[in-house]
């Protein structure tokens, strides 16, 4: 059974109204447990809308979304449990910011879980560690913390309630290229510390190349899905919905052009670094 | 859910009375209330209606709208029946039974202040139905601008007016935002007492707060950026003109005035 099983998911903005939309249409998709996911799609895909559906803080018009196999809409109990079993961090999440200290603004979370002094004092702990955070700046206020220090801090607060499915809507956005690598790094670490599942949405397609599998959403539908190497495949498409390719990728395509014979499976760095080189009859050498 | 806030809901149209110079709507609303208070007979209250009437219906605006407007008031209307009604000192009495005591110039009292009430709000909310808060803010700047001669900041009042009126849907945006933010932490911001949900609220005040002042921050810095310097000298793109239709509106307000004039001291 997936984790996760969204099935006629339907949702319309202002229905009845002139400015009526809908985001999300009859859409289905399973989520499998222990993967990081890329969810990617143009502006107004219906990313945002989906995402929100999966912890319940939006209700579908039509649908339903099953976590471990239980309707999570059931009830307001359900939907307020699933909150924390999915964790959403949303879009520029350091603007959510707001207790006096780091350690407090991170514990938000676990106390609203009710659980014990010990426990959220662990999670806490727990999650600063991973994001990389020092016991030294627990008792800052998170204002006075640079941007990529608040991000961490926010990203933390929704770590530390210890969620199944983690959800990040452009985790890495306005982040310069080494604090992206980053961020990326501690939560590929994070999940197979924890062995969660991880759902990234993300306009950045070095990044979508490098999860397990890809959704591609478009106008409220899913284009495709599968193995990046399968969904970057179809490059034209893609290019057509707006959407790019991974820097690798791209510089195969024109590699092939211009008559190198390089394989097809290519959308990583060091991917195509291992390819150029076969090609000179070296496998292994540092550049 | 807080889409649902509106200011001075904007009806957008194009009739005359959309077109009319946002100053002479504002002229016309103040002479209509200077008429509805004037007037104290009957036949007066008829033509201040008739007056509304007619604009309401010139701006296609339903009268269903205009009622609705009258919604959130139904409280203070009833209160200040009550209050004519069986509080106002006369002698010829409909009934009296110990302290409690009705009187015909209470209920004539008491039908005259709903029926003001009910005009002055109607009369209002028509402004704001088919003038947009911008353009009313641009009205209020011209006609207040003889004021700036005895130093009163009327450029920057109007500036920081129109700032305001722009930066409310932002605002309810970012509200929405945090709020889904700290919902999905688990926030509970609709069950408990009401020390508890006023305590609730501060996970959305403290990042709305900071948010709004990194926006002015931002702002002013934008603005300055564009040298902006003050209201001296300063050029509009849309300058307001007048027309012959505003001067034709201006003409039946000052007709609805003297009329009333005239109705009041005729006493009918």
């Amino acid at each position: 059974m997936p984790l996760m099983e969204i099935r006629g998911l339907t949702h319309t903005y202002s229905a009845g109204t002139p400015f009526e939309k809908v985001a999300v249409d009859h859409l289905d998709l399973d989520i499998e447990a222990g993967q990081v996911i890329g969810l990617i799609g143009h502006t107004g895909s219906g990313k945002s809308t989906l995402i929100q559906h999966m912890n319940a803080l939006l209700k579908p018009d039509e649908g339903t979304v099953r976590f471990h196999g239980e309707d999570i809409f059931a009830s307001k109990e359900s939907m307020y449990k699933t909150r924390f079993k999915v964790g959403l961090v949303f879009q520029y999440p350091e603007y959510q910011l707001f207790e006096e200290t780091v350690y407090a603004d991170i514990a938000f979370g676990p106390k609203n879980q009710k659980l014990g002094k010990d426990e959220v004092d662990r999670r806490v702990r727990d999650a600063a560690a991973f994001v990389g955070l020092t016991e030294e700046q627990f008792q800052k206020s998170p204002l006075d913390l640079s941007g990529g220090q608040k991000r961490r801090v926010a990203i933390a607060g929704v770590l530390a309630m210890e969620p199944e499915l983690l959800i990040l809507d452009e985790p890495s956005a306005g982040l310069d290229p080494a604090g992206r690598e980053d961020l990326l790094q501690k939560l590929f670490r994070w999940r197979e510390a924890r062995d969660a599942t991880v759902l990234l949405v993300t306009h950045d397609m070095d990044t979508a190349a490098r999860c397990d599998s890809l959704v591609v959403l478009d106008r409220g539908h899913i284009f495709t899905q599968g193995r990046p190497g399968e969904v970057f495949s179809r490059a034209e498409e893609l290019w057509e919905l707006g959407l790019g390719l991974p820097e690798a990728t791209h510089i195969a395509m024109l590699l092939r052009e211009r008559g190198v014979s390089l394989p097809g499976d290519i959308y990583t760095i060091p991917q195509l670094k291992d390819a150029v080189l076969a090609l000179y009859g070296r496998g292994e050498t540092t550049c | 859910m807080l889409k649902d806030i509106t200011l001075g809901q904007y009806f957008p149209g194009d009739t005359v009375v959309h077109r009319l110079d946002p100053r002479t709507k504002l002229i016309l609303t103040i002479v209509y209330i200077i008429a509805l208070f004037t007037a104290n007979t009957a036949a007066g209250y008829v033509l201040v209606l008739a007056a509304l009437v007619a604009f309401a219906a010139l701006g296609h605006i339903p009268a269903k709208a205009l009622l609705k407007g009258l919604k959130p008031l139904v409280f203070i209307i009833v209160f200040t029946a009550i209050l004519n009604l069986f509080f106002t000192t006369g002698d010829d009495y409909i009934f009296r039974w110990h302290s409690v005591k009705m009187t015909w110039t209470g209920l004539r009292n008491a039908v005259a202040m709903v029926v003001r009430v009910m005009l002055l709000v109607s009369g209002t909310f028509l402004l704001t139905y088919t003038t947009s808060p911008l353009a009313i803010t641009d009205g209020l700047e011209s006609l207040l601008s003889p004021l700036k001669k005895v130093k009163v900041p009327v450029y920057e009042l109007s500036l920081m007016m129109s700032i305001a009126l722009r930066f409310i849907p932002t605002l309810i945006e970012e509200t929405d935002r945090i709020m889904s933010a700290q919902k999905a932490r688990g926030a509970d911001l609709e069950t408990g007492s009401l020390v508890q949900r006023a305590k609730a609220l501060l996970p959305l005040l403290i990042p709305l707060f900071v948010s709004a002042f990194r926006r002015a921050d931002e702002l002013a810095t934008a603005m300055e950026c564009r040298c902006y310097n003050g209201g001296e000298g300063r050029t509009r793109m849309k300058v307001l003109k007048m027309a012959a239709r505003d001067l034709w509106t201006l003409l039946i307000g000052a007709l609805l005035l003297a009329g009333v004039i005239v109705l009041r001291s005729l006493g009918i």
